[in-house]
């Protein structure tokens, strides 16, 4: 039988029941809320299934909401199983001061850069990674720059005036 | 006396180590593009390689964030700028699938055109490149005169050569004017003989095949499992392309076929690149058809270019913003991007000249995206070139790094 | 004894730079006929980083040649190479090698920045993005364009062929010269 969103859905939710949380289907693809400690489990037992068989992770990523209180950092999986022709989005929830999420690397290779990457831009620990450092900033940067309280510009920049951008004169 | 005993000291260790550490540094010529691998190597035999990139990081993810929509169509152009139409189209497809803005069957046509030609401009620069790696220089220049062609198209359509701009949301700037359809005539009508006269150059040549033949291979699983996409994986046997998978832009209207290596060596990337664009040819005549078709039936259509869903975001004629008052107002506040965008989330993706290229957008109904990601195929199936070199030779390394086609703009973003 | 041309008759020759010339001679200047030696064959040394690269193997190719101002070799080692031509955006990892390169180089060296980002950062104002490389080397032509075209790239070569052609021979040792070389820390 073809796997369909709704099909997934109730497998999912049948072996892991209320953990799964916030079920959303937007523009066709399923998307839903794992716990942080989860987020091998799901992916494992996605991976085993045989009638799921998501064993291809498309992308690695992380979004940073600043509001929500103890959830800042959310880490999104886009999973997709080629033989079924489904995707699937995941999403991890972690707090800003203890961002922790287990690493994907034995289950995906791929997952290897795309954490350093995530790990470089937002700061995002993932545990147990072979070799978490920054990829694609120097070295030396000592903030994770894609967080909403840093600038575009580079902090230390001294020649651009502000105030013929229109940004207001004396904005550091 | 101890400065001389240190440096004894470090000559011993380096003698005793059996390999040698070569530095591909960011500037190499076979490298194309910037990206450093620092490899350990023993005599030819290549024993392992670390690389570093973010050398052309440019912080594309940030910028978007401050940039109104159509602002950040020439960011999206730079990703893989050897092929910058697909680029900015799927980016226009993010954007109309978060609106659901149904878009009409010539204007996808043309998109197909575009798309397709971007295609095969970005396999003729991998697979000639291929060949000055191995040492073939002709081919490069004679290509090179081909591009020249379709750099014309897309200076005909949008008035640039590489980093096009192209496209609006819902469609094109303007209809393709007259010159431009001469031009992809011309191009369709003298493009086979060009492409089989480089073809007798390599396919078959024995030193080429030889050369490449059994050069930076990697098994299907492997392959699945570092999440490659594209030509790459095409090359190793899996047959999944976007088109095919999850059509946009009405490429289920098409027939072709998707070329399959068994080995996923760098004559099995070759050749899937070379029947690549093959089928790419073959696209553009059925949508050159469709559209004759099209107009025949009703003539009204060639006047065509854009989804009417999509009026506020086409800019109005230049000849109306450069003499009416109400069209400049217009054409300013929508590039300055007073632009509705519903809030909402959506993950598209297109088949890049490299692979499965996907645009994450999570918009919160604000002038610029709340987050926007790049899946950017290059990034990913470059972690895996360590493994695909290891116990190979410093040379077939060489042209495996060429013929996995990393762009480095792709790479870093 | 050479053949005549016989196919290519539509060949420009450089002019003859202004002296003395008498039976069998002709005297003139060493800086003039320097400056003609050195402005026609510069050789190039391509660093390209990104799309500007791409205009630039564009112009080194049969369409815009750039072989027939002398750039035939395009040497890929700074030490052989008169002119660096930094096409590309350069970000701040990358801009130590950039700095490495052009110290490599011998003198006279000559600097062309193509394109936008290379000039000024162009539409990357961004924390990793080096804004323009006129802050680590010092750059003698620059290039504007996003990518510029060949043509562009072309006048911006004959632009330095002019600077080359008139450029005093003792220029390399003038005070000026070093003071500016101390602006950028460079020995």
């Amino acid at each position: 039988m073809a796997l369909t969103n709704e099909i997934l859905k109730e497998k999912l939710t049948e072996k892991f029941g209320e953990a799964l949380t916030n079920w959303e289907e937007p523009f066709g693809m399923l998307a839903v809320t794992a716990p942080a400690e989860m987020n091998l489990k799901v992916m494992q037992h996605l991976y085993d299934d045989d009638s799921t068989r998501f064993r291809f992770l498309t992308d690695l990523t992380a979004v940073h909401y600043p509001e929500r209180k103890g959830e800042e950092l959310c880490v999104v999986y886009h999973l997709h199983s080629l033989e079924n022709n489904v995707r699937l989005r995941m999403k991890v929830y972690v707090p800003i001061e203890k961002p922790d999420v287990f690493t994907a690397t034995q289950l995906f290779s791929g997952a290897n850069w795309m954490e350093r990457e995530t790990y470089d831009n937002f700061g995002v620990n993932f545990v147990g990674h072979p070799n978490l450092t920054r990829i694609l900033n120097v070295d030396e940067m000592d903030y994770f720059p894609m967080r909403k309280e840093y600038r575009m510009e580079d902090p230390t920049r001294i020649d651009k005036d502000d105030e013929m951008f229109g940004r207001g004169g004396t904005v550091a | 006396m101890t400065e001389q005993q240190n440096h004894i000291q470090l000559a011993e260790e380096s003698l005793a180590k059996q390999s040698t550490t070569l530095n591909l540094g960011p500037t190499h010529p076979a490298t194309h593009g910037v990206f450093q691998n620092i490899m350990e190597i023993d005599g030819e035999k290549v024993l392992s390689t670390v690389p570093t990139i973010g050398y052309i990081h440019r912080a594309f993810e940030k910028i978007a964030e401050r940039r109104p929509y159509y602002q950040i169509t020439p960011l999206t152009d730079r990703l893989n700028y050897c092929s910058a139409p697909i680029n900015n189209m799927g980016w226009h497809m993010t954007i109309e699938k978060l609106l659901s803005i149904k878009i009409p069957k010539r204007v996808d046509y043309m998109r197909v055109i575009i798309m397709e030609l971007a295609r095969i401009a970005d396999h003729l620069i991998c697979n000639s490149v291929v060949a000055v790696d191995t040492g073939a220089l002709t081919g490069f220049t004679y290509v090179f005169q081909w591009r020249e062609l379709i750099y014309e198209i897309y200076e005909e359509v949008c008035g640039s050569r590489l980093t096009t701009n192209i496209g609006r949301v819902g469609g094109f700037e303007r209809n393709f004017t007259k010159v431009a359809w001469e031009k992809i005539d011309k191009f369709m009508e003298g493009f086979p003989k060009v492409m089989r006269e480089f073809e007798a150059l390599l396919n078959r040549n024995r030193i080429f095949m030889e050369r490449c033949i059994g050069a930076g291979p990697i098994s299907a699983e492997r392959a699945l499992n570092y999440s490659m996409t594209g030509p790459n994986l095409r090359a190793a046997g899996v047959d999944y392309d976007v088109r095919v998978a999850q059509p946009y832009c009405s490429y289920e209207d098409f027939d072709f076929k998707i070329p399959v290596g068994t080995t996923g060596d760098v004559y099995d990337r070759y050749m899937v690149r070379n029947d690549e664009i093959w089928e790419s040819y073959k696209i553009i005549q059925q949508a050159l058809e469709k559209i004759a078709k099209l107009e025949q039936e009703d003539p009204a259509q060639k006047d065509i270019f854009y989804a009417p869903e999509a009026d506020h975001f086409h800019l109005p004629a230049k000849e109306d913003v450069y003499t009416k008052m109400e069209a400049l107002i217009y054409h300013f506040k929508m590039i300055m991007g007073e632009i509705e965008v519903l809030p909402g989330e959506v993950y598209h993706a297109v088949e890049g000249a490299n692979g499965e290229l996907g645009y994450y957008l999570i918009s919160d109904g604000g002038r610029s995206p709340y987050r926007l990601h790049f899946r950017r195929p290059c990034f990913i199936y470059y972690q895996a070139y360590p493994e695909i070199v290891s116990g190979g030779l410093l040379s077939d390394a060489i042209i495996t790094l060429s013929s996995l086609n990393v762009i480095a703009g792709e790479l870093d973003a | 004894m050479g053949r005549p041309v016989q196919y290519n008759t539509n060949v420009k020759l450089a002019p003859i730079p202004e002296g003395y010339s008498g039976e069998g001679f002709m005297a003139t200047s060493f800086d003039k006929a320097i400056g003609l030696a050195r402005k026609n064959s510069l050789w190039p040394l391509p660093f390209a980083t990104s799309c500007c690269g791409i205009e630039f193997m564009a112009t080194m190719g049969a369409n815009y040649d750039l072989a027939r101002f002398g750039s035939e070799r395009m040497g890929f080692t700074p030490r052989q190479c008169d002119m660096l031509l930094v096409a590309g955006t350069i970000a701040k990892k990358m801009a130590p090698v950039l700095r490495q390169v052009y110290l490599q180089m011998a003198e006279p060296r000559w600097v062309i920045a193509i394109g936008a980002c290379a000039s000024s950062g162009g539409i990357f104002d961004s924390y990793p993005v080096l804004q323009g490389i006129d802050q680590v080397i010092p750059v003698d032509v620059y290039v504007s364009g996003c990518p510029p075209r060949p043509e562009a790239i072309l006048d911006g070569v004959i632009k330095l062929q002019d600077l080359v052609q008139n450029e005093s021979l003792r220029r390399r040792n003038s005070p000026v010269y070093k003071a500016l070389m101390d602006s950028y820390a460079i020995q």
